[in-house]
C-alpha cells in the first residue's frame, strides 16, 4: 500500500480552459488526449465557483482536485480519492502563490495569462521544485518562487534593471534562507 | 495541436490574446535549436529556445526519436555554459526528453560535476536529473555521492537526494537499502520538509519489516517530529501498525490511540484531519475512541475554508455508515451546510443527515431537500435520491412522505442516469414495503405518461405486469398501459402488448377485455408489436380452441428465461435448420464465472431493475461439442457441468497433466488433459490409472488411451464412471499416468523402435458435492423464492466454529455449495456482526435451488448460521443439508 501523500498532477489552465502548463506524475492519463479530456471535466466542473479568496475543493472521475483562481489563471492539484485534502490544499496554495510572487517580478507585474505565457520558464521551474515524480517537494511558496529567482537575478543584467518588486524577492530570499540554516 | 492558441475570436480583446507562442511551429523551433551549437553562447536566447521546446512538449506534442537525439546532443553543448539559469532549463529539457541509455553517458560526467560544485541549486538538481535519467549500472558510481547529499547541510540538496532514494528504490532496492544510516540521520534533520522525505525513504526501506516498523512508529511518536507532513506520514503509519496489530490485542488500550489523540491538538489541522480520519477507521473502533475525532471534526464544519469543511462533512459522512449515533451531535452544522456554496460540500451534508437522521426529523429533512434539489446537478441528485432509499428502507412507516418526494422530482426535468436511480428506487420501494405498492406503482403510471426515455417505460411496463395485477384493482393500470399503444414508439408498444397479456393471464375478470384490446394491436404497423399480439392471443385462447392450460400461461409469460441468453445465441447460431426442431432444453445453463474487473467496474451493485448479469459460456459448448464427438461417451446424454481444470502436476514437471469433470446424470466422466515437455521423448499409449477404493459409489465403465503424445503438443485421455442415477455421489481419486516411453533423436526427430513401459504418480482428484451444482442466478430473489413452495423449505442451525472473519466463514459455505450469490449478498461489508447471503443455482436432475444463509459471529469469532433451502424437489434440499452438514 502507497502511504506516502501524493499528487497525481498539477495543472495550470486559462480561463477558457487552454492548459498553459500541466504535469502529470500518473498513469492514469496515458495519453495527451485523455490528458485534455480529464483537463476539460476539471475546467468544466470549476468554472463557475468563486476559488479567488480560498482555495476550493470537488471530486472528479474519483479524484479530489483542489484547485484556486488567480486574476484569468486557473490553477489545480489533483489526488487519489482518499488523500488528505488539506496536503493538496498546502500544494496548491504553494504554486500559486509561488507564481504570484514570480510573476509580479517580471517586466509587466501582473499575475495574469499573458505574463504566465511571456515568463513559462519560471512557471515551468516552479512546477519542477513543487512536486518531483509526484511527491511533494516543497510547499512554502516564497521557498520555492525564491529557489527559482535567486538564480534569475544571479544571471540577470545590471542592477538597475530590476524593479523594487524583483529587489523584495531577494530580501525575502535572503530573510527565508537565514530561517532554514 | 501545433498552435493551441492561433484561432481564438478575432473579436476579442487583442491584448487579453497576445501569446508570445502565437503561431509557434515544430519544425522552425528545431531549426531556431541550432544556436545550441554557435560558439558564442548567448543564454538568454538559448534559455527562449529551450523554453518554446518545452511549451510544445507541454501542450501534448512529440518528438520523433530522431528529433529527440538531436534536440538532446544540442542541448549537451549547453553545458559550457556557466549561466544559471540556463542551466536550469538544460535540466529541465534533459528530465523531459529522458533520454536512452547509451545518450545519458553524454551528460553523465557533466552532471556528476555539477552534484559535486559548490553552488547548492547546482548539485541538488543534478542530483534528481540524474536520478531520474539513470539506470542501476550508473547508480554504483554516483552511490558515495548520493549518501553524502542525503546528510548535505542545505536541505534543498538533501531532500533532493532523498526524493530520489524513493524513486530509485522502486527498481533499486538494494542500493537504497545501504543508505539506511545516513537516512537515520536525516530524520533528525531540523529541515521540516527533509524529515518528511527521510520518514519516507526510512519506511519504504524498511516497510517489509514489520518489526522495524513498529519500533521505528514508537520512537517517533515520542519524540518531536516537527513537520506537519512528516506527521502526517507517521500517523498513517502508526494507523498501520495498529492494522496490522489488530489480532494480538483483544482487550484494553489500543496501541497508539494515545498518540493519534493526541495529533488531533496539533496546531497544522491537515495533522488533525489525518489523525482524526485514522481514528474513525480504526477497525472495530468504539464511540468512546470516535468521540474526540467526532468534537474537532465537527469544528472543521464551521470553518472558513471550503477544503476544511469538505473534508470534515466527508470523513463524518463516512462515519455514519457504521455509526450513525456517533456523528449525530453534528446534525445542526450539517443542516447549515446544506446551503454551502461548494455543492459538493452540501450534497454531503444532506447524505449524512440522512443517514443520521431519526424517524421524527425526516419530514422536516425532507422540506430542506427540496429546496436543494432544484439547484444541483444530475450527479449529486443521483447521491441524493440513493440516500433516501435506504432511509425510506430504514423507516418504511415515513414511506409516503418519501415516495411523495420520488415522485415530484420524477416529475422535474433531469437525464436519463437521475431518472432512472428515481425509478429504480421506486421499484425498490414497491417491492420492501407492502403498503407502497398501490401508490407506488400509480406514480410510475404517470410517468410513463410523459417519459422521454425508452428504456424507462420499457422496464416500468415489465415490472407493472409483474406487480400490477397482484394489486386490490389492477383494472386502474389498463388504461395507463394501453395508452401506450396508441403514444409510443414501436419498442414501448410491443411491451405493452406483453404486459397487458399478463394482465389478461392472472385476472381472470380483465380477461375478455384484455382480448379486444389485443385484438386491436392486430393492426399496428410494427411487425413485432403484431406478432406479440397474435401470440399472446393464441396462449390466452382468445378463439377459443387450442387455449393452452393456466399454468402453461403463467410460466410462459412471467418464468424469466434460465438460459443465459449469451448461451441462447451461440446455439442458435449453431442450430443448422432440419427435420428436428430447436430444443431450448439443449442450451447451456452454466454462467462462467465472470472477470473481476467487470465486477469491479463501477463499484456498484446491479440492484432495481437491473437484470442479472450473464457471461459467456463459450468453454461448456466446446466440451459439449468434444464429447458428444466421441462415440464411447456420446450416450451418456446431455452434459450437465464441466468444471474449471484441476492441476494434478506442479508447475515445471516433465510432464503437466489437468483435468476436467464432466459431470452426467448416470456419469462422471474424467477429461485428463496431457503435455510433454520434454523433448527428448516420445509417449505413447498413455492411460491414467484411476484408484476409486476410496470413492464406493462410483464404478470405472470405460476409458479411451491417447495413442501418442508428442512433445509440446497437447492430448487428452479420458475415463468414465458410473454412479446412481442423480445421487451427488462424491470421493476422492488417486491417479496413475501410464504411458510407453521413446527416446527422440534430437537432430532427426524420429522416435526409436522400443519403448519402455513408465509411470508417472500424479495428485489425487475430488469430485465434490458442488460439481453437480450449476451457478445460475435468478433476477429477482424474492420473487423467486415466494414463488417455491414453502412446505418444502428445509431449515437448519450450524455452528461453524472459529472463523478468521464474517467474511472468511460466508465465502467458504458459498465455495463449499458452489451456488450463483444473488444481488451482491456475497460482498459482507467490514464490522458487520450478521450478514445474509442469497445463493441460487440448479442441482443435478435440473431442480432449481434456493437457499437463504444467515450467519452470526460472536465476539470469540464463533460463526453460527442458519440455512434454509427451498428448491422443487424435498429430496434435494435434504441433500444441501447433508452437503454442508458433512463439509
Amino acid at each position: 500500500m502507497e502511504l506516502c501523500p501524493s499528487v497525481k498532477n498539477v495543472l495550470l489552465l486559462d480561463s477558457e480552459g487552454n492548459r498553459i502548463a500541466a504535469k502529470y506524475y500518473c498513469d492514469d492519463w496515458p495519453t495527451n488526449s485523455t490528458k485534455e479530456a480529464f483537463e476539460k471535466a476539471v475546467f468544466t466542473k470549476t468554472q463557475k465557483t468563486n476559488a479567488r479568496t480560498e482555495a476550493e475543493i470537488a471530486m472528479i472521475e474519483n479524484n479530489v482536485v483542489v484547485y484556486k483562481f488567480v486574476q484569468n489563471l486557473h490553477f489545480f492539484v489533483t489526488g487519489g480519492e482518499d488523500e488528505n485534502e488539506l496536503i493538496l490544499a498546502t500544494v496548491v496554495q504553494g504554486f500559486s502563490d509561488a507564481v504570484g510572487i514570480l510573476l509580479s517580478t517580471c517586466s509587466r507585474g501582473q499575475v495574469d495569462k499573458r505574463e504566465a505565457l511571456e515568463n513559462l520558464d519560471l512557471i515551468l521551474m516552479c512546477l519542477d521544485e513543487i512536486v518531483d515524480g509526484g511527491i511533494i517537494l516543497e510547499t512554502d511558496p516564497n521557498v520555492i518562487a525564491g529557489k527559482i529567482a535567486s538564480q534569475s537575478l544571479d544571471a540577470g543584467g545590471p542592477l538597475s534593471e530590476q524593479t523594487i518588486s524583483q529587489a523584495l524577492a531577494t530580501a525575502r530570499e535572503h530573510l527565508t534562507r537565514s530561517l532554514l540554516k | 495541436m501545433a498552435q493551441p492558441f492561433a484561432k481564438k475570436d478575432d473579436d476579442r480583446d487583442e491584448e487579453a490574446e497576445y501569446s508570445p507562442f502565437l503561431g509557434i511551429e515544430k519544425g522552425a523551433v528545431l531549426q531556431e535549436a541550432r544556436v545550441f551549437h554557435d560558439p558564442q553562447l548567448d543564454p538568454r536566447r538559448c534559455s527562449q529556445v529551450i523554453t518554446k521546446l518545452l511549451y510544445l512538449l507541454n501542450q501534448g506534442e512529440t518528438f520523433t526519436k530522431v528529433e529527440a537525439t538531436e534536440v538532446f546532443f544540442a542541448v549537451t553543448k549547453l553545458f559550457q555554459s556557466r549561466d544559471i539559469g540556463l542551466r536550469r532549463m538544460v535540466y529541465l529539457m534533459i528530465k523531459e526528453i529522458s533520454p536512452s541509455s547509451d545518450e545519458v553517458i553524454m551528460v553523465t560526467s557533466s552532471l556528476m560535476k555539477d552534484m559535486t560544485s559548490r553552488t547548492d541549486v547546482y548539485r541538488a538538481n543534478a542530483i534528481r536529473v540524474l536520478c531520474q535519467i539513470t539506470d542501476g549500472t550508473l547508480l554504483g558510481q554516483i552511490e558515495r555521492y548520493l549518501k553524502q547529499a542525503i546528510v548535505d547541510k542545505n536541505p534543498v540538496v538533501a531532500s533532493a537526494a532523498l526524493v530520489s532514494g524513493i524513486h530509485i528504490l522502486q527498481t533499486n532496492p538494494e542500493i537504497v537499502k545501504r543508505w539506511s544510516n545516513e537516512v537515520q540521520e536525516a530524520v533528525q534533520s531540523r529541515a521540516a520538509l527533509v524529515q518528511f522525505h527521510a520518514l519516507a525513504l526510512l519506511h519504504q526501506i524498511r516497510q517489509n519489516d514489520r518489526l522495524a516498523v513498529s519500533k521505528l512508529v514508537t520512537s517517533l511518536t515520542r519524540g518531536t517530529v516537527r513537520s506537519p507532513l512528516a506527521q502526517c506520514l507517521l500517523v498513517r503509519y502508526a494507523s498501520q501498525v495498529i492494522r496490522e496489530s489488530a489480532n494480538n490485542f483483544q482487550t484494553g488500550e489500543r496501541p497508539f490511540y494515545d498518540y493519534l489523540e493526541s495529533c488531533l491538538r496539533h496546531k497544522s489541522e491537515m495533522v488533525i484531519l489525518e489523525a482524526a480520519r485514522a481514528i474513525t477507521e480504526l477497525s472495530g473502533v468504539t464511540n468512546r475512541e470516535l468521540t474526540p475525532a467526532i468534537t474537532v471534526l465537527q469544528l472543521f464544519l464551521s470553518s472558513s475554508k471550503p477544503v476544511l469543511r469538505f473534508a470534515a462533512v466527508r470523513t463524518l459522512n463516512k462515519v455514519a455508515m457504521t455509526h450513525p449515533m456517533a456523528v449525530t451531535n453534528c446534525n445542526i452544522d450539517m443542516e447549515s451546510l446544506i446551503s454551502d456554496q461548494n455543492r459538493s460540500i452540501a450534497t454531503l451534508a444532506i447524505t449524512t443527515l440522512l443517514k443520521t437522521g431519526n424517524e421524527s426529523s425526516v419530514d422536516r429533512l425532507m422540506k430542506q431537500i427540496t429546496n436543494f434539489m432544484s439547484d444541483i446537478a444530475d450527479e449529486f441528485k443521483i447521491v441524493v435520491v440513493e440516500a433516501i432509499r435506504s432511509l425510506c428502507i430504514k423507516f418504511p412507516l415515513k414511506y409516503r412522505s418519501l415516495m411523495n418526494f420520488l415522485s415530484n422530482i420524477l416529475r422535474e426535468e433531469g437525464g436519463f442516469e437521475y431518472k432512472k436511480a428515481i425509478v429504480d428506487s421506486i421499484v425498490i420501494l414497491i417491492r420492501d414495503i407492502q403498503e407502497a405498492k398501490e401508490i407506488g406503482l400509480l406514480h410510475l403510471c404517470e410517468f410513463i405518461e410523459d417519459c422521454e426515455f425508452t428504456y424507462l417505460s420499457t422496464q416500468i411496463l415489465h415490472f407493472l405486469g409483474i406487480e400490477g395485477p397482484k394489486t386490490a384493482d389492477p383494472s386502474k393500470f389498463i388504461r395507463y398501459i394501453y395508452n401506450r399503444v396508441h403514444l409510443e414508439n414501436a419498442t414501448v408498444r410491443a411491451c405493452a402488448v406483453t404486459t397487458l397479456a399478463k394482465f389478461g393471464a392472472t385476472v381472470d375478470s380483465l380477461k375478455p377485455r384484455i382480448i379486444v384490446l389485443l385484438r386491436r394491436c392486430l393492426f399496428d404497423s410494427d411487425d413485432e408489436v403484431r406478432d406479440r399480439a397474435t401470440l399472446y392471443l393464441n396462449t390466452l385462447g382468445a378463439d377459443g380452441s387450442v387455449a393452452e392450460t393456466d399454468n402453461d400461461v403463467k410460466e410462459f409469460l412471467f418464468d424469466s428465461l434460465d438460459i443465459p441468453l449469451v448461451n441462447l445465441e451461440t446455439s442458435l447460431r449453431n442450430y443448422e435448420p432440419s427435420d428436428q426442431p430447436f430444443d431450448i432444453n439443449s442450451v447451456p445453463k452454466e454462467i462462467k464465472a465472470q472477470p473481476l474487473a467487470e465486477k469491479k467496474a463501477p463499484g456498484k451493485k446491479p440492484i432495481g431493475l437491473g437484470a442479472p448479469p450473464t457471461a459467456p459460456s463459450a468453454a461448456v459448448d466446446a466440451y459439449d461439442k468434444l464429447l458428444s464427438s466421441i462415440p464411447e461417451f456420446a450416450s451418456y446424454g446431455k452434459l450437465f457441468k464441466s468444471s474449471a481444470p484441476v492441476e494434478l502436476t506442479e508447475a515445471e514437471t516433465e510432464y503437466a497433466v489437468n483435468v476436467v469433470k464432466h459431470i452426467f446424470d448416470h456419469h462422471v466422466l474424467f477429461q485428463y488433459n496431457c503435455t510433454n515437455t520434454i523433448p527428448e521423448q516420445l509417449l505413447e499409449n498413455v492411460t491414467v490409472v484411476v484408484d476409486a477404493s476410496e470413492a464406493e459409489e462410483f464404478s470405472e465403465v470405460a476409458s479411451k488411451p491417447l495413442k501418442s503424445l508428442p512433445y509440446d503438443s497437447p492430448g487428452q485421455t479420458f475415463v468414465a464412471f458410473e454412479k446412481t442415477d442423480g445421487v451427488p455421489a462424491v470421493g476422492k481419486f488417486s491417479n496413475v499416468l501410464k504411458f510407453i516411453v521413446k527416446e527422440v533423436d534430437p537432430t532427426t526427430g524420429e522416435a526409436e523402435e522400443d519403448g519402455v513401459e513408465d509411470e508417472y504418480q500424479l495428485e489425487d482428484l475430488e469430485v465434490v458435492a458442488a460439481d453437480y451444482m450449476q451457478k445460475v442466478g435468478v433476477s429477482n430473489f424474492r420473487n423467486a423464492w415466494e414463488s417455491m413452495d414453502p412446505e418444502g423449505e428445509r431449515v437448519d442451525e450450524y455452528g461453524l466454529g472459529s472463523r478468521e472473519s464474517l467474511a472468511e466463514a460466508v465465502n467458504a459455505v458459498v465455495n463449499l455449495l458452489g451456488m450463483q450469490p444473488c444481488e451482491g449478498t456475497e460482498a459482507v461489508p467490514s464490522n458487520s456482526r450478521s450478514h445474509t447471503c442469497l445463493l441460487s443455482g440448479v442441482f443435478i436432475g435440473n431442480v432449481k435451488v434456493l437457499v437463504r444463509l444467515s450467519f452470526g459471529i460472536s465476539g470469540q469469532n464463533e460463526v453460527a448460521m442458519k440455512l434454509a433451502v427451498r428448491s422443487e424437489d424435498e429430496n434435494v434440499s435434504n441433500t444441501i443439508h447433508e452437503i454442508v452438514a458433512s463439509g
